[in-house]
């Protein structure tokens, strides 16, 4: 049996294993994603000058921030299982790499939220002060929706890195095209079910950039 | 009459940016009051601390020691929420204007709006009334980006009056501006002066700014005031160097040095300059009193100015005749107009 037919064969499983990839990457955008938010605004607005500036918050964020985010997404993994145990009960599988991609997406997203943070007018946020808005409205009205343009860039990029961790975290048992490139494909010579994952994975990544490109522009009015 | 604001001995002083740098002091025991109603211009060269005096003014920096009393209330004692409430009352506008570009025209006079507690309901109402006062009615739907420097001053306007307040900063809001529209914003400032009776504190480095909108004037230097008074004084009569080369962008100097020793041997006789105001008939008066008196009179340089609605007009002349018959001449007009011998 040639290799084409195999794929033909594994038709089912290559579906399903794309659903994963959405399933997987989706779950992960919006826990990362928020995460992300939360830790990247905290870097930008603990700033000296920042509208709540703290040396000591500013800090420690960023200590954290460096620590993790420089650690192979391979070993990061492991070094997640513990916490992904805590959290849904098991150290391998969708759940346990929907973890550890939403945690490692947290720091990445973190440092791009507080580039496209920076590029906020600093004179716009003076306006807000002195029209007498307080720092939580200022993060809400002007800080976030001045950059959201950029903001739609950044998480783009961010979901691109996040379909590759996923694709990784096929190593853990994880479903999902990564996995299924590497169980049918790599292990069983057939290159054809290595390709029609790759193909399929252009085919998102491709899609996920074109769509955000369309609506930063939308936003950025450009 | 108490003062609208009054400050007080006030400073600021920046920690040095890098370690074992110095201290900057950027505003340095300054005292002014500015009065309800009355348009204060403070002008001074880039890094003479009016932008850091202006952000004193709403607590926007807080101050290193001395106070700033609005209305009788302290301003440098109050917890940060009482702030914000009390900036409510104080609009502002600058030079790169600073509106929202994730907001339209009339979301921008909204923010104000939606900051200061108005009810979402009665906002668009006024949001137009704002923006047809400012003549921008037409541009609601509008994003600043799409609009003229001068409209989106005109935006900026309309959202620091948003909250009704009873004070106006300006920093340099018209430094960015080509002088034509430079023109219609002071206009505008002056009907936001006279018809809702604001108080406007404007800072600028363009003394032609001061010359036509502002009823004092305070000169800054290196972080001090070097003089300050009635806008119509300090240019008629400036007194320290950096206010006569204020002064001077506007009214013409007088020719002095070389030139002036140059028209001398052109002309001979006495050099003096008269300067007039309002009375247009002055110079003619003093031209009359000399040919009384038989004195021959050539004029050499003049200029007239409008200087905050008044007319200031300077004219140098050179004289020959008898001594005595030329103080005769300008005792019969010395009680109004200022004559001036050129040495």
């Amino acid at each position: 049996m040639d290799g084409l037919e195999k794929l033909i064969d594994l038709m089912p499983q290559f579906l399903s294993d794309t659903g994963k990839t959405f399933y997987i990457v989706g779950l992960s955008m919006i826990f990362g994603g928020i995460g992300g938010l939360i830790i990247g605004t905290t870097l930008y607005v603990t700033r000296s000058g920042g509208v709540l500036a703290n040396r000591a918050v500013q800090a420690i964020a960023g200590f954290v921030v460096n620590f993790f985010r420089p650690i192979p997404f391979l070993i990061f993994i492991a070094v997640a299982q513990p916490l992904a145990r805590a959290i849904v009960g098991t150290g391998i599988g969708d759940e346990a790499a929907i973890v550890a991609i939403s945690v490692a997406a947290s720091f990445g997203i973190g440092r791009i939220v507080e580039q496209n943070l920076v590029s906020v007018d600093p004179g716009v946020i003076e306006a807000a002060r002195a029209m007498g808005a307080g720092p939580w409205r200022i993060i809400r009205t002007v800080i976030l929706p001045e950059a959201f343009g950029p903001l739609i860039l950044g998480y783009t990029f961010a979901t691109i890195a996040v379909i590759d961790m996923s694709a990784v975290a096929g190593f853990i048992g994880s479903g999902g095209l990564g996995n299924f490139a590497i169980v049918y494909g790599y292990r069983q010579y057939n290159d054809w079910a290595t390709w029609a994952a790759v193909l399929i994975i252009v085919i998102i990544v491709s899609i996920v950039q074109a769509l955000g490109n369309a609506w930063s522009r939308k936003v950025m009015r450009r | 009459m108490t003062a609208h604001i009054s400050i007080r001995e006030v400073s600021k002083t920046y920690p040095p940016a890098k370690r074992g740098g110095s201290a900057v002091e950027a505003v340095r025991s300054v005292s002014v009051d500015v009065a309800k109603g009355e348009i204060l211009g403070v002008v001074g060269y880039s890094g003479a601390g009016k932008s850091t005096l202006v952000r004193l003014i709403n607590a926007l920096e807080p101050v290193s020691s001395g106070y700033i009393e609005i209305d009788g209330v302290d301003i440098t004692s109050l917890k940060s929420r009482q702030q914000r409430e009390m900036r409510r009352g104080i609009g502002m506008i600058f030079q790169r204007f600073n509106l929202l570009r994730s907001r339209t025209v009339a979301g921008n006079v909204s923010y104000a709006l939606e900051v200061a507690g108005t009810p979402k309901a009665q906002r668009a109402a006024r949001v137009k009334e704002l923006l047809d006062f400012v003549g921008l009615g037409d541009k609601a739907d509008n994003h600043p980006e799409q609009l003229s420097g001068g409209q989106q001053q005109r935006v900026g306007i309309a959202r620091a009056l948003a909250a009704e307040p009873g004070i106006l900063l300006a920093d340099e809001a018209t430094s960015a501006l080509d002088p034509e529209t430079t023109d219609e914003v002071l206009s505008l400032l002056q009907r936001v002066n006279r018809e809702l009776g604001i108080t406007i504190v404007l800072i600028t480095h363009e003394m032609e700014v001061i010359a036509k909108i502002a009823d004092r004037v305070v000169v800054m230097e290196r972080g001090g005031i070097v003089e300050a008074g009635e806008t119509y004084d300090v240019f008629t009569n400036p007194q320290s160097p950096v206010t006569k080369r204020f002064v001077a962008t506007v009214v013409r100097a007088l020719p002095s040095g070389d030139d002036l020793a140059r028209l001398r041997e052109a002309h001979g006789g006495r050099f003096f300059t008269i300067e007039f105001s309002d009375d247009s008939a002055s110079e003619a008066r003093v031209f009359r009193a000399l040919n009384r008196e038989g004195a021959e009179f050539q004029l050499i340089h003049g200029g007239i100015d409008d200087i905050r609605g008044r007319i200031y007009g300077r004219l140098l002349i050179a004289v020959h005749g008898d001594d005595d018959a030329i103080a005769r001449a300008f005792a019969a007009v010395a009680k109004t107009i200022r004559i001036t011998e050129v040495e």
